[in-house]
């Protein structure tokens, strides 16, 4: 059959390009750790959940970060919001995923709190012209939120 | 919703925002980069999962001489989906038939077809299913809620780092109307690892 030949093509072209292994780390499947799935596949219910998962799992892939390390403070992370859920805050998965990736930045010493917080109000502050009348309780050195 | 105004004690600060401003640091400092974390999602949301596996059976369902390609070769058939495994294991499909029903296992340790299928799931790793399907194969498939009729024979394969199976299960009596696309949302990762069958809806 004429297929069969166009079949060989793929085929080489596949062994030619060796792909980075996209799997760099093995997921949880059950457990607290494991992520919110459906059919198998991951279920992200806001793009920043999309993102944070992918964030983490470049770091690892890069060695910038221990997977382990941040699984470890994940599983701690959810345990401590069953032990005393957040008075009406329905659980989420991927706050305490984005909890546990901030513990490990700042353990490892990547990225201070405060700079979180200081990017985060700057983020916030984006829209031109859209003011927040935000009243800040104590100044940061540089970054002023409410310019 | 949060107040995302947000205060400087950073809790409260809404978790997209965050979220976007811890992204946006690990950038700048050269720790992470953009691109390869949008990789990791789209490979995570939507190129690897069952859904790639479903779309082959579907495709072959429906497409005579695809299905005569994929049973040839099918690293080479699922390939022409541009679905490829980077170690380039070697992929065949075994077909469910009236007269036989393949199920499939790696009794060494998990080797699993998870270009097409996604990541593994629990049970395919645990070492009473990897030792109890191959012993005794129709008990396990009629835990699973599978009735094979004595008349038909079971088949179990063994995965190997080289050699990954995808099951083409049958294709179910009353979907002749229905379109590649929903026939593949009638195809269960179960199904094509064997263990159960597809069903319609």
């Amino acid at each position: 059959m004429t297929a069969v030949t166009a079949v060989t093509v793929v085929t080489a072209a596949a062994a030619g390009a060796p792909a980075a292994s996209p799997l760099p780390v093995e997921l949880d499947i059950d457990g607290p750790a494991a992520p919110p799935r459906s059919n198998g596949e991951l279920v992200f219910a806001a793009p920043w959940e999309g993102r944070a998962f992918g964030l983490v799992l470049a770091l690892a892939d890069a060695g910038v970060v221990s997977y382990e390390e941040f699984r470890q403070r994940l599983i701690a992370r959810i345990a401590a919001w069953e032990a005393e859920p957040a008075s009406g805050e329905d659980f989420s998965y991927y706050r305490c995923w984005l909890e546990a990736l901030e513990q490990v930045v700042q353990a490892n010493a990547l990225v201070a709190e405060a700079d979180i917080v200081e990017r985060a109000a700057q983020l916030t502050s984006r829209p031109a012209g859209h003011d927040h009348g935000h009243e800040h309780p104590h100044s940061h050195s540089d970054g002023a939120p409410d310019r | 919703m949060t107040d995302e105004l947000g205060t400087t004690g950073g809790s409260d600060i809404d978790l997209a925002t965050r979220a976007e401003a811890l992204e946006s640091l690990l950038v700048e400092r050269g720790l992470a980069d953009t691109k390869t974390i949008e990789t990791f999602i789209r490979t995570y949301e939507t190129s690897v999962g069952p859904m790639n596996g479903a779309k082959v059976v579907a495709k072959a369902w429906t497409d005579p001489e695809y299905k005569a390609r994929l049973l040839e070769d099918g690293t080479a058939a699922i390939g022409e989906l541009g679905f490829k495994g980077p170690q380039g294991e070697h992929m065949v499909v075994l077909e469910n038939t009236p007269a036989v029903h393949h199920v499939v296992v790696c009794t060494l340790c998990s080797c699993y077809p998870w270009p097409v299928l996604g990541l593994p799931p629990s049970w395919y790793k645990d070492p009473a299913y990897r030792a109890r399907v191959v012993r005794e194969p129709r008990a396990v498939l009629a835990e699973w809620g599978t009735e094979v009729p004595d008349d038909v024979e079971v088949r179990v394969y063994d995965s190997s780092s080289e050699v990954r199976y995808l099951v083409l299960p049958e294709r179910p009596a009353g979907t002749e109307s229905l379109s590649e696309d929903d026939l593949a949302a009638l195809v269960t990762r179960d199904a094509m690892v064997g263990v159960r069958k597809v069903e319609a809806l």
